[in-house]
């Protein structure tokens, strides 16, 4: 019977995704175990919904709805004087729990301390943009619709920030295969020369340690090197390699016999 | 350059050297390959460093232009994603002919080590190569061996580019 492969996550998995792999969790420890994250935490339960908050690493991880997240930011910034957005992306759990987690890393420069914002998005919603707290986010989020295909509202100039703009998919999706789907592995060939060309060019080539023995077009021996595309079906002849005299002068040879030799 | 033994004696003394005119092109030609200034990755470092004093490219008249209008080379060096693919194929339409491709390391022969949907698998999937260097990244010198196999390809072939066999897509 064939093995099993889940559609909804095409990635690689690591030999450790066994199924008698137990993960190690990180230690938790609560909120009011710090003294500046309790407060912190209260500027922000007092104005929006906090659905969970907890210390891992010593950090405080602080989540919220999605709708939340300009008000909330808003708050880290101008109240916990959070001045930096150090990194905002998005997870992937769309297999496990049908929706996006969107995070925000959060850093505290004058009291040292770090925290993230996290949000459960439903895929298809909108989270509302931060550029005008913070214009890392302008990149970042930018980057998180070109990997994952979530928009940010009133985001200034939203468009794909590393893949081209007439891109089909989202790369960092768990359906994303690796390499590349039918659009991706035929995007330079049909954006180039056109969707005629497919054949003669010939599909991608990903199985690096290919070799073909005969073939002359992108194989040639050492010492038995033939013209371009000729037939060597019925045996090649043996050439001898040729050494520059004046550039690749070999020291070496004193014994009067060629490096070359005996490498063979 | 001459390839007939010049008897002086025979000519009245006139120093002159027989040759053909398919010799006469591709020996201008091949001591004079400009290639552009077209880095694409970590390869770009070893070419630079190839173009400057210690390995010293111009000795063997392979000097750097900045316009694919100058260049008689195209010296492919890195990762080429394909994204980028259809601006270097217009740099490689834009040189005039003839024109000559090096493609340099490993992931511009085959994608090498990215094995990814972004990078694409060999440049000879949208610019013919003539000569295919390997190394991750390949030293100066191997830089060096290449354009000196590339000369010594053009020495062989026909001035008149339309009877060399071009590779013009890769035919697998």
């Amino acid at each position: 019977m064939r093995k099993y492969v889940p559609k909804d996550n095409v990635q690689a998995k690591s030999y450790y995704t066994d199924r008698y792999h137990v993960v190690p969790t990180v230690p938790t420890q609560g909120v009011e175990s710090d003294e500046l994250f309790t407060k912190q935490l209260e500027a922000i339960s007092s104005q929006i919904e906090v659905k969970s908050a907890k210390i891992m690493l010593g950090q405080m991880i602080v989540e919220i709805n999605h709708e939340d997240n300009y008000k909330a930011i808003e708050i880290l910034k101008n109240e916990c004087g959070y001045a930096m957005l150090s990194e905002m992306s998005a997870v992937d759990y769309l297999a496990k729990d049908g929706n996006f987690e969107v995070f925000y890393q959060m850093l505290n420069l004058t009291e040292s301390k770090r925290m993230r914002l996290v949000m459960r998005i439903e895929p298809g919603l909108a989270v509302e943009s931060v550029v005008p707290l913070y214009k890392s986010a302008n990149f970042a989020e930018r980057e998180m619709f070109d990997m994952f295909g979530i928009v940010s509202n009133n985001h200034p100039f939203m468009k794909r920030i590393l893949m081209p703009d007439d891109w089909e998919g989202h790369p960092l999706l768990k359906t994303y295969p690796l390499q590349g789907d039918e659009f991706a592995s035929w995007y330079e060939v049909d954006k180039i020369f056109g969707k005629d060309a497919r054949e003669a060019i010939g599909p991608e080539i990903r199985d690096q340690a290919q070799i073909d023995r005969y073939d002359t077009k992108r194989f040639s021996r050492v010492g038995y090197e033939v013209p371009f595309g000729a037939d060597i079906s019925a045996g090649e002849t043996k050439t001898p390699i040729e050494y520059s005299k004046t550039f690749l002068v070999d020291y070496q040879a004193a014994d009067g016999v060629e490096p070359a030799e005996h490498r063979k | 350059m001459a390839q007939h033994q010049v008897n002086y004696a025979s000519t009245g003394g006139l120093p002159i050297a027989l040759t053909t005119a398919d010799h006469l092109i591709n020996w201008g030609r091949s001591n004079s390959l400009w290639p552009l200034t077209y880095g694409l990755a970590c390869c770009a470092i070893e070419m630079m460093a190839s173009g400057a004093s210690r390995y010293d490219f111009d000795r063997m008249g392979t000097i750097f232009r900045a316009s694919p209008r100058q260049s008689d080379v195209m010296i492919l060096a890195g990762t080429l994603s394909k994204k980028h693919s259809e601006f270097a194929r217009r740099l490689y339409d834009q040189m005039t002919e003839p024109k000559w491709v090096i493609s340099m390391g490993s992931c511009a022969n085959t994608g090498g080590m990215f094995n990814t949907y972004a990078t694409v698998q060999g440049v000879d999937r949208i610019i013919p190569v003539d000569i295919y260097l390997p190394g991750c990244a390949p030293r100066p010198e191997t830089l060096q061996y290449a354009m000196m196999m590339l000369q010594k390809k053009i020495r062989r072939e026909s001035a008149n580019m339309n009877n060399n066999r071009k590779q013009n897509l890769r035919l697998v």
